[in-house]
């Protein structure tokens, strides 16, 4: 609760107020609440690159049978994510997105997410989101490695004058 | 572990729970690699408060769920939460995921929402992603043969 008590004493940290930050994050809660009420499963986000990665790798590692088990709901759930997205597009803001940000960034970026999601269990959802809805201390410590980590490469990456 | 049960409800529910972490993540703007930029340039903390509201709103239905539940209807799993192990690995794929995600401004989740409002751009990130879980699996494979250590789904 801090940061809304930052919101009051300084408002510059939060120039775009604080509403759609803190709707759109009910809805991420609510929509892997829904998941696990139902199922019990606690659907973090980037274990589908690997599920899916065992329809087209024989590599063992891919196709350990909890990776083949999930891979098609998580496929769906993939897909869901994408409509989801659509859907707000829909309803608030029917204009089309394109990111500035350059390809190479986004390239080399993902490639490193790629790699850290996996080695580290988890993302932004499975380990922000649900392990420290959990309180965790695995998860919070992870949590505060990536955004620690990630403050510091996106302010040197600034510093360097690359822009978009 | 198993997702014994499923039918066309699971379908649904699975459906229904993507949709709304969808709309979530492109009402709040994570979808916009700019606005992480942002967030991680401390320009704009509105990202905090993203990650609170979903923790939050997560950790109560975790807590009501193991303290109050018993089974997942749809499959019968016991209601859990979520606590991995702690060791190196989630040290190390912590620091590498931040790095990757401080220049590019995109996590898996929102890199999925992206697309879904339009920004085509975001397919280098998302085909980086998909290389990178590749390689990473590739040498783990030939470090060990041993799957018992390996990632947990999450």
């Amino acid at each position: 609760m801090t940061a809304l008590a930052q919101v009051a004493f300084a408002p510059e940290l939060f120039p775009n107020g604080v509403v759609q930050y803190l709707v759109g994050g009910f809805f991420v809660g609510l929509g892997i609440s829904v998941i696990y009420l139902g199922s019990g499963i606690i659907a973090g986000n980037s274990t589908f690159l690997e599920t899916s990665l065992s329809y087209v790798s024989k590599l063992p590692r891919f196709n350990l049978p909890r990776f083949v088990q999930s891979r098609d709901w998580r496929v769906l759930f993939t897909v869901s994510i994408v409509l989801g997205a659509v859907g707000y597009k829909a309803l608030f803001d029917p204009t089309v997105f394109v990111t500035e940000v350059q390809w190479w960034r986004l390239l080399g970026g993902g490639v490193l997410v790629g790699v850290g999601t996996r080695i580290g269990k988890g993302c932004t959802a499975g380990h922000g989101v649900c392990g420290v809805g959990s309180v965790s201390r695995t998860s919070i410590a992870n949590v505060a490695l990536f955004l620690g980590t990630a403050i510091l490469v996106a302010l040197g990456v600034a510093a360097l004058g690359v822009t978009p | 572990m198993s997702d014994a049960g499923r039918g066309p409800y699971f379908t649904l529910l699975i459906v229904g729970g993507g949709l709304l972490e969808g709309f979530g993540l492109a009402y709040s703007g994570m979808a916009r690699p700019e606005v992480v930029l942002d967030f991680l340039q401390l320009q704009d903390l509105g990202l905090l408060l993203v990650m609170g509201a979903a923790s939050v709103t997560a950790g109560v239905t975790f807590w009501a769920a193991t303290k109050f539940g018993d089974r997942a209807p749809l499959t019968g799993r016991a209601y859990t939460k979520r606590v991995k192990s702690m060791d190196r690995n989630v040290a190390v794929g912590g620091v590498v995921f931040g790095v990757g995600w401080g220049l590019s401004g995109i996590c898996p989740g929102a890199g999925y929402a992206s697309v879904g409002i339009g920004n085509y751009q975001i397919l280098w990130g998302l085909a980086g992603m998909f290389v990178g879980a590749y390689a990473q699996g590739y040498w783990r494979a030939l470090r060990s043969s041993d799957s018992a250590s390996s990632v947990a789904a999450d």
